[in-house]
């Protein structure tokens, strides 16, 4: 194993069509990096950027968010508004002096599972690229639980 | 469910005792995560989160597996379960009625998925180990903020709605009606009959389509439990599964229903000819007064207020003076109803791809190009030229017809798919050429698709009777000759891509098979009703191969080619799916919604109304007098976007609460293992 920073990064995705696109990159043993971890919501609308902002604070490196493709939402247009919000989020991380491509939206279907696959591996290459965040560590907070220190050991144990 | 026992109430800090069960799924999961360990970590790392024990067994789904949640959870006393494994596509019902077995409410029971998103796709075993316990160590808080859910149940109106009088929206009308139970058809045309009713012979029996289909179309109209509603659109539809409340725009006929007799006079008389455009394809003449064809259900006329004279110069009316029972009504306005029912089905069916877009195949700018409606109604024995086949001149007999596939549909311009009827139908008309014309008949395909039963053994037939095949894309069909042979001829221009060549091949008639489309409106009626479309344009399945009826929206079904492409058999197929899935929820008289809803917590609601305009469903209303908002559970889908939006916190999602969603958080970075233990 080489010494290459790896990323932890928590993925969002709906209920309907992204997660169906990780359970079809799973039956078709498309591989990708280990780096991400999966929440589970019902819809990319029921994304609250509160969730995104809590991630990164408490230790991950990037926020992918996943949905359905606009269009095809089983909520009719609630993907809509996830979109809307990844654009403030966006923004919001601009304004803290982040770098606002730590978030990405990506839209897959349920039939695409390779996307989905390649979406992460991208990502994972992307935010390795801009190396770790530490936000609590670099905004000297104590009081978010400090995310690097006592979950460093658990993370570290995760190569690529 | 009732409360089964003591342990279904929310708890506070102290009192979880929580189960992790790990799946080895035989090698599945297993062969790549060190299911021992994992287990090992999670009993001891996530003692203090409330985690009493941890397991791993060969396959947790099997009944022994379940066995073993069950006695666990009556033998510890366990109030929250976590089960390691598959997706909760799959086997979230399972671990959720054992738990119920057991009398711990279902929604206390959680799944992780390490086999989809850890074992499938992840090949170092270090990493995916690793991964496999942040992902416990997530599901593990999450769980512990889970409350028991109780299912809401509500009745289940037993009248049946159908959009659509196609054969699928026929046959799903027929099986439930027959089953005793009430079904209103709405049509939008005058009659009911759909495409098919305009096709002559049907692939690859070769049978009539008027003949199996207009007994079809008899019963529908005779039926005593079903309501006709032709010339007639669906409005609005509020409500949710059991009992959606339908507003249906019944647009005015200028005939009396209750008066008419069918006897066809009106028409006799009428003296104004219009082109019919929608059953002749625009090849013959109808009255302003009318019916669309001979069998047409309901036999009753109807006035074309755009062309009739009366309308457009206030005199005429001779109609109304020759009617012998006065049915004739000048001034009949637009019927409004209402009513009540708890499943809907959609056939909506589907629209013929527009040839002319496909500019250089010449369609509407060369006369004798011809599009396959066109030849289906050429064809068919009552149809403008009686069934006789010949050129846009009316009599000349084409001598060599060339019939191109795939026009519109697997063409990166226009539509991807493939549009699955086009090489029968090709194939059917290669035949009927041959029988009614003795033409030489070439068939232009990329590839030949004649999968189903008996579709390749029609194929062969059709090889074996002559017809020429020539494989590659037509590049152009054009009237100008480059030698004198090809002079007063349609030439096509082809890559023979079995030979290798470019030709030209002069024909008298050039049938375009176009593909099949969406409805123009498929996006409205897919908002209309609450379910959504792919990104073609065609009502989304809730499974693709698993549940191929029914849609993300409980309660409405899809039948036909508003699905996607599809021959008359899988349609039929699909109507009587359609038609089984809805008998089977009036038969169960009550359904239990998933119990993931949004709720507005009065007090903490400062009325901004911000979430009030973000509801798809129409769940949110707002009181003007209390200046709250409040959410109708029965409405609510649960996507959660109104929690998500609201700043004052004060809209909760059961299943996915912002506490739940947070500690996931905090459980997936693994913040938990250094924590200091719940406190009691």
């Amino acid at each position: 194993m080489t010494d290459q920073f790896e990323p932890t990064i928590i993925g969002f995705t709906c209920n309907w069509c992204s997660y169906r696109a990780a359970d079809l990159a799973g039956t078709a043993r498309i591989k990708y990096p280990p780096n991400v971890r999966l929440i589970r919501l019902m819809c990319s609308g029921r994304l609250d950027p509160t969730f995104v902002f809590k991630a990164l604070a408490s230790g991950a490196d990037g926020v992918m968010i996943t949905g359905c493709h606009p269009g095809e939402c089983h909520y009719i247009e609630q993907n809509y508004k996830a979109l809307r919000r990844f654009h403030l989020m966006r923004r919001t991380l601009q304004g803290f002096g982040l770098e606002p491509t730590r978030v990405r939206l990506v839209w897959a279907s349920a039939a695409e599972g390779a996307k989905f696959a390649s979406e992460v591996a991208s990502f994972v290459e992307e935010i390795r690229s801009l190396g770790p965040l530490h936000w609590g560590k670099n905004n000297g907070k104590d009081d978010v639980q400090s995310p690097t220190q006592q979950s460093k050991p658990e993370i570290a144990e995760v190569p690529a | 469910m009732t409360e089964k026992n003591d342990v279904n109430t929310t708890l506070t800090g102290g009192q979880e005792k929580i189960g992790v069960y790990i799946c080895h799924c035989g090698t599945n999961i297993a062969g790549v995560v060190d299911v021992a360990q994992v287990a090992a970590w999670a009993a001891d790392k996530l003692k203090h989160r409330g985690v009493v024990i941890a397991r791993d067994y060969k396959f947790m789904c099997s009944s022994l597996g379940q066995e073993l949640i069950e006695k666990d959870i009556k033998e510890l006393g366990l109030n929250r379960v976590i089960v390691a494994a598959c997706s909760p596509h799959l086997h979230e019902k399972t671990f959720r009625t054992a738990c119920s077995n057991a009398g711990l409410n279902p929604y206390l029971c959680e799944m992780v998925s390490i086999r989809e998103q850890v074992s499938w796709v992840h090949t170092d075993k270090v990493a995916a180990t690793a991964k496999a316990k942040a992902m416990i160590s997530g599901g593990v808080e999450r769980v512990r903020h889970q409350v028991p859910l109780e299912a809401m149940t509500v009745p289940i109106h037993p009248d049946t709605m159908i959009v659509g009088g196609g054969i699928a929206g026929i046959q799903s009308a027929l099986e439930i009606a027959d089953a005793g139970h009430h079904v209103y058809m709405i049509e939008r045309e005058p009659s009911i009959g759909g495409h098919m009713a305009q096709f002559d012979k049907t692939f690859p029996t070769l049978d009539c389509a008027a003949c199996i289909l207009t007994p079809k179309m008899v019963s529908v109209g005779t039926h005593p439990h079903i309501t006709l509603l032709t010339f007639s659109e669906v409005e609005k539809v509020e409500g949710y599964v059991g009992s959606f409340t339908v507003t249906v725009r019944k647009k005015a006929r200028k005939i009396k229903e209750d008066l008419c007799t069918g006897c066809g006079i009106c028409q006799e008389k009428c003296p104004k000819k219009v082109i019919d455009d929608v059953y002749e394809a625009g090849l013959g003449y109808r009255k302003a007064v009318y019916t669309p064809f001979p069998q047409a259900v309901p036999n009753f006329p109807v006035m074309d207020v755009e062309n009739c004279t009366y309308y457009e110069k206030g005199t005429c009316k001779a109609c109304e003076k020759f009617c012998p029972t006065e049915a004739i009504d000048f001034n009949q306005q637009d019927e409004i109803l209402t009513f009540q029912v708890g499943n809907i089905v959609l056939a909506t069916g589907y629209d013929l791809f527009d040839a002319r877009r496909v500019t250089n195949y010449g369609y509407a700018r060369l006369p004798n190009v011809f599009t396959s409606l066109e030849i289906e109604r050429l064809s068919n024995a009552a149809g403008p030229t009686n069934g006789e086949i010949v050129l846009r001149d009316g009599k000349t007999q084409p001598k060599a017809v060339g019939i191109i596939h795939c026009v519109g549909s697997r063409d990166r311009n226009f539509n991807n798919y493939c549009s699955v009827i086009c090489c029968m139908q090709s194939l059917k008309f290669a035949h009927l050429m041959h029988e009614r014309t003795g033409a030489t008949v070439y068939n232009f395909y990329i590839d030949m698709r004649t999968p189903y039963k008996d579709y390749d053994e029609f194929y062969q037939r059709v090889l074996e009777e002559g017809t020429l095949f020539v494989r590659g894309k037509v590049a152009e069909v054009t009237d100008v000759p480059r030698i004198p042979a090809e002079k007063g001829k349609l030439i096509i221009q082809v890559e023979d891509t079995l030979i290798g060549k470019q030709r030209r091949i002069p024909v008298d008639m050039v049938i375009l098979s176009s593909g099949l489309e969406p409805r123009k409106d498929s996006y409205e009626t897919a908002k209309k009703f609450g379910i959504s479309c792919s990104a073609n344009g065609w009502f989304t399945e809730k499974h693709p191969k698993l549940d191929p009826v029914a849609t993300m929206t409980e309660g409405i079904y899809i039948a036909g080619c508003a699905q996607g492409p599809k021959d008359i058999p899988t349609s039929v197929a699909q109507g009587a799916a359609a038609a089984a899935r809805v008998l089977g929820k009036i038969e169960q008289k009550e359904v239990a919604l998933e119990p993931v809803r949004a709720s507005v917590i009065e007090e903490r609601c400062s009325g901004c109304r911000i979430c009030n305009g973000l509801c798809p469903f129409n769940a949110i209303s707002f009181h003007e007098d209390r200046m709250v908002t409040e959410i109708n559970p029965a409405l609510c889908q649960g996507c959660g976007t109104c929690v998500a939006a609201c700043p004052a916190g004060a809209i909760t999602g059961t299943g996915f609460t912002n506490d739940q969603i947070m500690a996931q958080i905090e459980g997936l970075l693994l913040l938990n293992i250094g924590q200091e233990p719940v406190a009691a």
